[in-house]
C-alpha cells in the first residue's frame, strides 16, 4: 500500500464545480507531477463543506489547514510553499468577518466550530466515490451490526427509542411510521428515498447524495430490514445530474460486493435499489404525489387515509423517508440511541442541517444540535449581517414556513418551537433579511412559487393561491385597500383547513407568519403607500440631493431612459415621469447624492 | 388506421438518422409496463431532444398506455417538451429598461434573422427564441442572454455578429 505524507482535500460539490474546481484539481495535477510529489501527496476529490461562498475551498492535511477560493493562478505557491516549504500561504486564509483575523485552520473557524456534524460527518472528508474512504470511516458497521445481533423490531426500537423525526418538514416520528409499515398487512413493501429536493434555498439533501452516498444507501438499508422491505427506490430530482450519478456509482459498488442484492452479508436479507429521476414537479415532494410519479402518473397527491405507511407503492405498505432522515439512521444503530437523543431538545432529537442564505456574512451548509438559538446560528456561524444593516427577519422553511421577527432569536429552535411562533422547520432553508428586503415582497415571492407549482386537483390550492396571490400583487403596486388583510386571513385558513395535501395547507404560512409578525408593514404598503424597505418599485421615487450632487455627469450617462439631465458641474434633475426605478443610477453615483424616498 | 398514417407520414425522418431503432430498443426492454412510463418518456426525449407526437403514439402502444394520459404526464412535468428545442436557448429581456432602450427593434431584428417569432424554434433546430420578464442588467439595457452569456448595450446592426458565435 502507497503510504502518503499528506493530502489535498479539493471539494468537488456543485457550488465548487461552479466556481472552477476542476480547473484547480488539474492544475494541483500538473503542479505535483513536474515537482515529483505525486507519490507523497494525495489529492482526493471530496463532496461539499457546506461553505460553498468560499469556493472553490482547498484543505491540507494532516496541518488541517484550509485554503479559500482558491484558483489556478495560487497552485504554484501553495505547492511550492507550503506542500515543499511547509509555510502556509496566509494570504489564502480564511478572514474572521467581525475581528478580522486569518484563521489557518478548518476547525478553528466560527463557522464550523460551533456546528455538531452527524448526517454530515463524511460530506467533504472522503471521496465519495471511493468506497474504501467510506468503509474506513466506520461504513457499513452498522449494517454488519444490526445483521448479526438485531430482529427487525430492536431496529425500529432503537429508532423510536432514539426520537429521530422526519427531516423533510413533517417532523414525524421515524421510528413510529416504521412500525405502522412493519405491523401492515402483505409479505411485498416498499422502501423510498425522498429526495425530490424542491425549496428554493436548500440544498442539504444535494449535499449528502453527492459527498456520502453510501451513507444514504445504509440507512435505507437498515430500513428496509426493519419494515421488511426487499424493494426500494431513490426519487431524485432530475436537476442533480452529479447526485445521480454518485448514488448509481455507490448501488453498483455496493451490487459487487455483496451489500445489496440477495442474501446480503449471508443473512436472510435480500434488497434491491433504483433510482427514479424525477421529471420538475414541486409537488412531488408531498409523498402520496412521489408515489404517483415512481409509478408513472402524473405527480397529484392522493387523500389520507389510507397512508403509505399501510397503502402506498403500487397498493404496497411503503415506508418513504427524507435523504436527511437516512443519513442519521447507521449513527443511532452503531452507537445505540441513548447517544443520539443525548443531542436535541426534549422533543426534538439529533441535529438538523440548515442551508444559511441571504443577507449575512458567512453563508452556506450548517448542522447544528436541536435546540440552538436562531441568534446563535445568524450571529455565531453565520458572522451577522452585512456591516451597518440591520437584522429584521429570519425566513425559515421555505415556501411551507414563515417569517421570525428579531424578538424571536433567543427561540430555542426545534419542530414545535417553530410550529408555535409561526414557522416550520420544513426542509431547513434558512433566508436572512435586513431592512432593505421588503416582507410584503417576500410573501408575494413564495406565494408566485406554490401558486405556480400547485398540481391544480383540489380548489383551494388551485384557487386560493392565485387569488392571495392577486391580493399581495395590488398591495405590492400601491393599490392595497384596508380590507385586504382581513380578506387574506379569512381566505389563508380555509386554504389552511381545507387543501388536499401538505404543500396547499402550508402555502398560506408565509402570508399568516408575516401578518402576525410584521403587520406593520402590511399596514404600511397599504394605508401610506410606502415601501418601508424601498423594494416595492410603486411605492418609492428617486431624488437627486442638489447638496450633494456635484454634476460630475455619471448618472446622466449611465441612465437607461434619459430621466436624468443637468449641466456639467451643475446639480442634477431627475425627471420622475421617464425614470423607471432600476436604480443603475443608484450604484453608480460616486458621491451618494442619489436619494430613494 | 389512422394511427398507422401518422407514423407513415411523421416516422420517415426519424428512422432515417437510427433514432428509431434506439427508441425501439428502448420499448422492447419495457414493454408493457405503465410504471416505466416517466423513464421511457425522458429516455426518448434523450434521444430525439424533445417529444414528437409520433413517438408518443408509438410509446402509447408499445407501453399499453392511453394517448390521453400519457399527454396528461407530459404537460404535467416541466421537464418534458412537446416541441423541438434549439441548441443555443435565446432569452430576450421584456423589463422596462430594455423596452423604453428598444429591445423590440432588437426583438424584430432576431425575428429577421432567425425566421422564428419568440416562444419558436428554428427549423434547423440551431436556435430556441424565448422571453424573461427581466434579467436583472438594467444598466446595460437592452440585452439578451443567449444560454449563460449576457449580451448588454446591444443594437440591431450587432445582432447577426452574435448570432454567429452560436452554432
Amino acid at each position: 500500500m502507497v503510504f502518503y505524507r499528506g493530502h489535498l482535500l479539493i471539494c468537488g460539490g456543485t457550488g465548487c464545480v461552479s466556481s472552477g474546481c476542476k480547473d484547480v484539481i488539474a492544475a494541483f495535477q500538473e503542479e505535483l507531477r513536474k515537482r515529483k510529489l505525486d507519490e507523497e501527496i494525495k489529492i482526493v476529490e471530496t463532496g461539499c463543506h457546506g461553505f460553498c461562498e468560499k469556493g472553490p475551498l482547498v484543505i491540507v492535511y494532516p496541518e488541517g489547514v484550509m485554503y479559500c477560493r482558491v484558483e489556478v493562478k495560487d497552485v504554484q505557491e501553495i505547492v511550492g510553499e507550503h506542500l515543499m516549504k511547509g509555510r502556509p500561504v496566509s494570504r489564502l486564509f480564511f478572514t474572521e468577518p467581525l475581528s478580522l483575523d486569518k484563521v489557518p485552520k478548518y476547525q478553528e473557524i466560527d463557522f464550523y466550530r460551533k456546528q455538531q456534524r452527524i448526517a454530515l460527518r463524511n460530506c467533504g472528508y472522503i471521496d465519495p466515490e471511493n468506497f474504501n474512504e467510506y468503509l474506513a470511516r466506520g461504513g457499513y458497521a452498522a449494517l454488519e451490526k444490526m445483521l448479526s445481533e438485531m430482529t427487525p423490531e430492536e431496529v425500529t426500537h432503537a429508532v423510536k427509542a432514539a426520537g429521530l423525526r422526519g427531516r423533510g418538514g413533517g417532523g414525524f416520528p421515524t421510528g413510529t411510521k416504521w412500525e405502522f409499515c412493519a405491523k401492515a398487512a402483505g409479505a411485498k413493501k416498499y422502501i423510498v428515498c425522498n429526495a425530490d429536493e424542491g425549496d428554493p434555498g436548500a440544498f442539504m439533501d444535494r449535499s449528502l447524495l453527492e459527498g456520502d452516498p453510501h451513507n444514504i444507501l445504509e440507512g435505507m438499508m437498515i430500513a428496509a430490514y426493519a419494515i421488511g422491505a426487499d424493494e426500494g427506490y431513490l426519487y431524485i430530482r432530475a436537476e442533480y445530474p452529479l447526485a445521480i450519478k454518485r448514488i448509481q456509482t455507490a448501488i453498483s459498488q455496493a451490487e459487487e460486493l455483496g451489500l445489496l442484492g440477495k442474501n446480503i452479508l449471508g443473512s436472510n436479507f435480500s434488497l434491491t435499489l433504483k433510482i427514479k429521476e424525477g421529471a420538475g414537479a414541486f409537488v412531488c415532494g408531498e409523498e402520496t404525489a412521489l408515489i404517483a410519479s415512481i409509478e408513472g402518473e402524473r405527480g397529484i397527491p392522493r387523500s389520507r387515509p389510507p397512508f403509505p405507511a399501510v397503502k402506498g407503492l403500487f397498493g404496497k405498505p411503503t415506508v418513504i423517508n427524507n435523504v436527511e432522515t437516512f443519513a442519521n439512521v447507521p449513527q443511532i444503530i452503531l452507537y445505540g440511541a441513548d447517544k443520539f437523543a443525548a443531542v436535541g431538545t426534549e422533543r426534538s432529537k439529533g441535529t438538523k442541517v440548515f442551508a444559511l442564505t441571504g443577507k449575512l456574512r458567512n453563508t452556506g451548509l450548517v448542522e447544528v444540535p436541536m435546540g440552538i438559538t436562531m441568534r446563535e446560528i445568524i450571529y455565531e456561524i453565520g458572522g451577522g449581517t452585512f456591516e451597518g444593516k440591520k437584522f429584521k427577519a429570519v425566513q425559515i422553511g421555505g415556501p411551507s414556513g414563515g417569517c421570525l421577527p428579531e424578538n424571536k432569536l433567543d427561540l430555542p429552535i426545534d419542530y414545535d418551537s417553530l410550529i408555535q411562533a409561526g414557522a416550520m422547520m420544513g426542509s431547513g432553508g434558512l433566508v436572512v433579511m435586513d431592512d432593505e428586503s421588503c416582507i410584503v415582497d417576500v410573501a408575494r415571492y413564495f406565494l408566485s412559487f406554490t401558486r405556480s407549482e400547485s398540481c391544480g386537483k383540489c380548489t383551494p390550492c388551485r384557487e386560493g393561491t392565485m387569488r392571495l396571490l392577486e391580493i399581495l400583487e395590488r398591495i405590492c403596486a400601491g393599490e392595497g385597500v384596508p380590507e385586504d388583510i382581513a380578506k387574506m386571513e379569512k381566505l389563508a385558513y380555509s386554504i389552511k383547513a381545507s387543501a388536499l395535501c401538505g404543500l396547499g395547507q402550508t402555502a398560506p404560512n408565509p402570508i399568516l407568519s408575516t401578518l402576525r409578525h410584521f403587520r406593520h408593514e402590511y399596514e404600511a404598503h397599504i394605508n401610506d403607500k410606502k415601501c418601508p424597505a424601498g423594494v416595492c418599485q410603486a411605492l418609492f421615487y428617486y431624488r437627486i440631493d442638489d447638496h450633494t450632487c456635484v454634476g460630475c455627469t455619471v448618472c446622466a450617462k449611465i441612465c437607461p431612459v434619459g430621466a436624468i439631465s443637468g449641466e456639467r458641474k451643475q446639480a442634477h434633475q431627475l425627471d420622475m415621469v421617464k425614470c423607471i426605478k432600476c436604480g443603475v443610477c443608484v450604484e453608480r453615483c460616486p458621491f451618494h447624492a442619489i436619494v430613494k424616498e | 388506421m389512422a394511427l398507422e398514417q401518422v407514423k407513415l407520414e411523421k416516422c420517415t425522418e426519424f428512422i432515417s438518422d437510427g433514432m428509431y431503432h434506439k427508441l425501439e430498443a428502448l420499448l422492447q426492454k419495457d414493454k408493457k409496463s405503465p410504471e416505466m412510463l416517466i423513464f421511457v418518456l425522458q429516455q426518448a426525449q434523450n434521444i430525439y431532444g424533445y417529444l414528437p407526437e409520433a413517438v408518443l403514439l408509438r410509446i402509447s402502444e408499445a407501453l399499453d398506455v392511453p394517448k390521453a394520459k400519457i399527454y396528461g404526464v407530459v404537460t404535467f412535468y416541466s421537464q418534458f417538451h412537446l416541441k423541438p428545442r434549439g441548441r443555443n436557448v435565446i432569452r430576450v429581456c421584456q423589463g422596462t429598461a430594455c423596452h423604453v432602450r428598444g429591445v423590440s427593434r432588437i426583438v424584430g431584428k432576431i425575428k429577421e434573422e432567425l425566421g422564428v417569432d419568440v416562444g419558436e424554434t428554428t427549423e434547423d433546430l440551431r436556435f430556441t427564441f424565448e422571453s424573461v420578464a427581466c434579467i436583472g442588467a438594467c444598466g446595460l439595457a437592452p440585452v439578451v442572454m443567449i444560454n449563460s452569456d449576457t449580451h448588454g448595450r446591444l443594437t440591431a446592426d450587432k445582432v447577426p455578429l452574435i448570432l454567429s458565435l452560436y452554432e
